[in-house]
């Protein structure tokens, strides 16, 4: 492997790793607050990529700049985060919480059934690409490897951003600790007059937010597909039981391994590439089964 | 001098800022029960659970029969002979309480017959004979979740002697039980066991209790035996009228 | 979902009616291939899905779900593509032997890993490690024929070439012995102690350690019996179809197995085959008007189930007949 195909990797890595990320951080968010796994969190992100597209589009056909795409990138994470993830929450998570794990699982497994068909119904079968973004910033060149600027500074710089940002909502605004209050003892939240009905559909709407704006992100860099969402599931579930279910830290460190080890698995030996997540999963769960950063849940008896 | 049948060692664990075992050294002889009293938050669950090998000490052992098993898992330590009661209930809530006794009796004797039926077991007399013996012949086929709390800490006790240990861990066996029945079962409970050479060790917190059915008592304090001896040295002594009664009865 | 209702009979049901029923609907399918021919196939898919649906039931009694074992039925179901691709001339027997082997073995190399795992990790681990075949059977085309899958010619059986009708009867009555035969086994086996020891892991597996049981083995024990079954199942359906596909292991198939054991009662074998009749037949009938949106519905159906019909058919069908003898 001389320099240049190593330097390729690697940035395909870190992009890769972004994107993920990004999608992985509403996950476990979500899971931390909720003690819930959504696994309709790989629809939102299909449909975050296909709404992108579509907005995109239309609004360019009309002459718009291409630098407005990323505007509407957000607007559509926010449309997906509002639209699909609120009425999730308000209509049927509330009324499974004090189920079993199983129920719960069922039911957001049920929901992901739905948004697949959904996607299908609104976008067909027919891929898309939409790639303005992409070039609207441009190229850049380090050690004579050239690589667009939206995948090697830009991801890695929202991913980056929304980490430290999450972490300051979480410990220094007053909703954010009202969140990890909640987080830590739903009733004592309760009992001192917070809300918690209502931290938990924020919190389950910026997750959502969090899985479309993945999706939107995404949307420059590759053909949307049905059944990205599905493979998007699995793999920031990869992520996310790498860290330790609920390690935000921790994401960001699992989905850099990953995406590495992916990225370099493509110039290596491809046919395995798609398989280099689960290994990495897999191996890491062998030896913590709580992930790379969860700690052991002791049963108090 | 006899060896005793089980003896912990320098028994260190901290939660957090707690210390709940403080360089615990205990031994306890068969054939004579002791009880374990001690202010809430004392640290007297946590001996039991590391006694058990559900908890590991950061530092010391326990020996079962001269046997280390510190590291030992628990289903190990309760197939050398170390059964367990808890503080809150530990019971399949979706069987009967029958049922929880004869999945003990199973788990027990080994499986051996894949498709004989559970009911169908040898031990269903025997175990039929232990819920009577708590009194709860009477909910044999009601499923646990509908029992009452004191019901299920009787069950529990029934299952834990199923498995016909030699040393049985018992958590506030009577706490949930209505007071009536409370001495009734204690003397069903130690009679039984004295037959089936079962030595016991109770935590409990009814001091009465202790005085009559107890052949020793040992008193925790902050992660630690305070202090040992017979129920009647104990309990008078005036630092555990002081630490501990007095608490009991506030 | 009740779980336990099989260990002691459902008090005041009449058991001699169902079970006189049961052994009704067993008969009526028998007569299938002479009253309804042209059904026969659909029934023959039915029950070799049904099958791998009672491998999830099973997980389902421990309060688990698997969204992956679509990879059990699919190894099977290849490894009997395999077989006969390179035995020319194989017998029946001989692939549903090896195919049931190979899945019961993946189930053990899974199992030892996924055992440890509850809930969540449990579902979506399951999930990984069918992704994980489907890419495999995807990427290395060269080997598995990728998308296409491979074609499986007709197997003996017992020595014998049969033509195409013959074979396929033989198969669907095959079906109805291994459904009555292992429905039956594993009925029985949730109320041995083995099986019982393996359900309490859903309400107390704190208890069971403390019985001197390893709740891993206990699970892993109900995991192997689990694979076991889609593995006769992925038989039942690669030599029932002709053709083995990724298709086979894709998440959509463990999807639908989930989905089927819920809708038949979750925890239910019978309820499982009748599930696995009545999805057949409104896949088969509804598909054509709805194959846009067969998910969403199924999805939507499933979300009703769990919040409104937790006991699912068989549920309803067994409170019904309570009612009808005008006990309680
Ligand atoms: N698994 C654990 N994790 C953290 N702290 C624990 C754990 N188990 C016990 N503790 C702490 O250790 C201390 C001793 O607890 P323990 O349950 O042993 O007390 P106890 O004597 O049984 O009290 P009680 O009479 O209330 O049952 C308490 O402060 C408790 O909060
Ligand atoms: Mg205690």
């Amino acid at each position: 492997m001389n320099l240049t195909t190593f330097l390729l990797a690697l940035f395909d890595g870190v992009s890769y790793a972004a994107l993920v990320f990004i999608v992985a951080l509403g996950l476990t968010l979500i899971f931390g607050v909720m003690r819930i796994l959504n696994v309709a969190h790989g629809s939102l992100y299909a449909i975050g990529a296909y709404a992108t597209v579509s907005l995109v589009g239309w609004v360019l056909a009309l002459g718009a700049a291409p630098i407005l795409a990323f505007p509407l990138m957000i607007v559509s994470a926010i449309l997906v985060g509002v639209l699909i993830g609120g009425p999730v929450e308000y209509l049927l998570l509330r009324r499974i919480y004090d189920k079993p794990e199983v129920l719960q699982l069922l039911v957001t497994f049920a929901v992901f059934m739905i948004l697949e068909d959904v996607q299908r119904l609104v976008w067909g079968t027919q891929p898309y690409f939409e790639a303005q973004a992409l070039r609207a910033l441009g190229n850049v060149t380090v050690f004579g490897v050239t690589y667009t600027v939206y995948q090697l500074i830009l991801l890695p710089l929202v991913a980056l951003t929304l980490l430290v940002g999450l972490r300051f909502f979480l410990r220094r605004t007053v909703t954010g600790k009202l969140i990890t209050a909640t987080t830590e003892d739903r009733e004592a939240a309760q009992s001192i007059g917070i809300d918690a009905d209502r931290v938990f559909l924020l919190t389950f709407v910026m997750g959502a937010i969090l899985a479309g704006l993945g999706g939107a992100l995404a949307s420059p860099t590759t053909s949307i597909l049905p059944g990205m969402g599905a493979d998007m599931i699995v793999l920031s579930f990869a992520v996310v039981a790498t860290a330790g279910l609920g390690q935000i830290e921790g994401a960001a460190i699992a989905a850099l391994m990953i995406g590495m080890g992916r990225s370099f698995a493509i110039y290596i030996w491809p046919e395995v590439a798609v398989l280099v997540p689960y290994l990495i999963m897999v191996l890491v769960l062998l030896v913590r089964p709580e992930g790379l950063f969860g700690s052991p849940a002791a049963r108090k008896i | 001098m006899t060896e005793p049948l089980l003896e912990t060692r320098d028994l260190v664990i901290r939660f957090g800022g707690v210390t709940a075992a403080d360089h615990v050294s205990l031994k306890i002889e068969a054939g004579r029960n002791l009880a374990i009293i001690g202010p809430n938050g004392a640290g007297k669950t946590t001996f039991l659970n590391i006694c058990s090998g559900w908890i590991k000490p950061s530092a010391g052992s326990v020996h079962f029969e001269g046997e280390d098993i510190t590291r030992l898992p628990p289903r190990k330590i309760v197939t050398r002979g170390v059964a367990r009661a808890f503080q809150i209930p530990q019971l399949f809530t979706e069987h009967t309480a029958l049922e929880n006794l004869l999945i003990a009796a199973s788990a027990r004797d080994g499986l051996r017959n894949p498709l004989r039926s559970m009911h169908g077991i040898d031990a269903r007399d025997e175990m039929m004979h232990l819920l009577d013996m708590v009194n709860c012949a009477d909910v044999a086929d009601r499923v646990v979740v509908e029992l009452s709390e004191g019901e299920r800490k009787l069950i529990d006790i029934a299952v834990a002697l199923a498995l016909k240990p030699r040393l049985l861990l018992m958590d506030e066996p009577t706490s949930g039980v209505a007071s009536s029945q409370k001495d009734e079962i204690m003397e069903i409970l130690i009679k039984a066991l004295s037959e089936a050479n079962v030595t016991s060790v109770f935590v409990e917190h009814d001091m009465s209790i202790v005085q009559t059915y107890a052949d020793e008592v040992a008193v925790w304090n902050a992660g630690n035996v305070q202090l040992r001896g017979t129920p009647s040295e104990v309990l008078e002594h005036p630092d555990v009228i002081r630490d501990v009664i007095g608490e009991e009865i506030a | 979902m009740s779980s336990v209702t099989t260990t002691a009979p459902a008090t005041g049901s009449s058991p001699a009616a169902l079970s006189l029923l049961w052994i009704a609907g067993v008969v009526l399918l028998a007569a299938v291939p002479f009253l309804a021919p042209n059904l026969q196939l659909l029934v023959n898919f039915a029950l070799a899905k049904g099958l791998a649906v009672v491998g999830v039931t099973v997980l389902l009694r421990a309060g688990q779900v698997s969204f992956g074992h679509a990879l059990f039925f699919g190894i099977s179901a290849y490894i009997g593509a395999f077989v006969m691709a390179s035995v020319p001339g194989m017998d029946f027997f001989g692939i549903l032997i090896a195919g049931t082997l190979g899945a019961a073995l993946a189930g053990l190399v899974v199992g030892l890993f996924v055992v440890r795992y509850r809930g969540i990790f449990f579902g979506m681990l399951n999930l990984a490690f069918s992704m994980i075949f489907w890419s495999i059977l995807e990427k290395f085309y060269h080997i598995t024929g990728g998308a296409d899958g491979i074609r499986l010619t007709r197997p003996t059986v017992l020595g014998m070439e049969l033509g195409r009708d013959a074979f396929e009867l033989f198969l669907y009555y095959t079906a109805i012995v291994l459904v009555v035969g292992l429905g039956w086994f594993t009925i029985r086996w949730f109320a041995s102690p083995v099986g019982q020891l393996f359900q309490t892991i859903k309400t107390n597996e704190t208890r069971l350690e403390y019985l001197g049981i390893s709740p891993r083995r206990a699970m892993l024990s109900g995991y192997l019996l689990s694979a076991a079954l889609c593995g006769v199942g992925g038989i039942l359906m690669a030599t029932a179809q002709g053709v083995v596909t990724p298709e086979y292991v894709w998440w959509v198939r463990s999807a639908e197995m989930v989905f089927i054991a819920v809708l038949g009662g979750a925890g239910s074998v019978r309820g499982a085959f009748l599930g696995a009749l009545i999805y057949e037949f409104v896949r088969t009938y509804a598909s054509a008007y709805a194959g846009d949106v067969w998910q969403m519905l199924l999805g939507a159906f499933l979300l009703v189930i769990i919040l409104f019909a937790p006991g699912g058919i068989i549920g309803i069908f067994e409170r019904v007949f309570a009612r009808g003898k005008g006990t309680s």
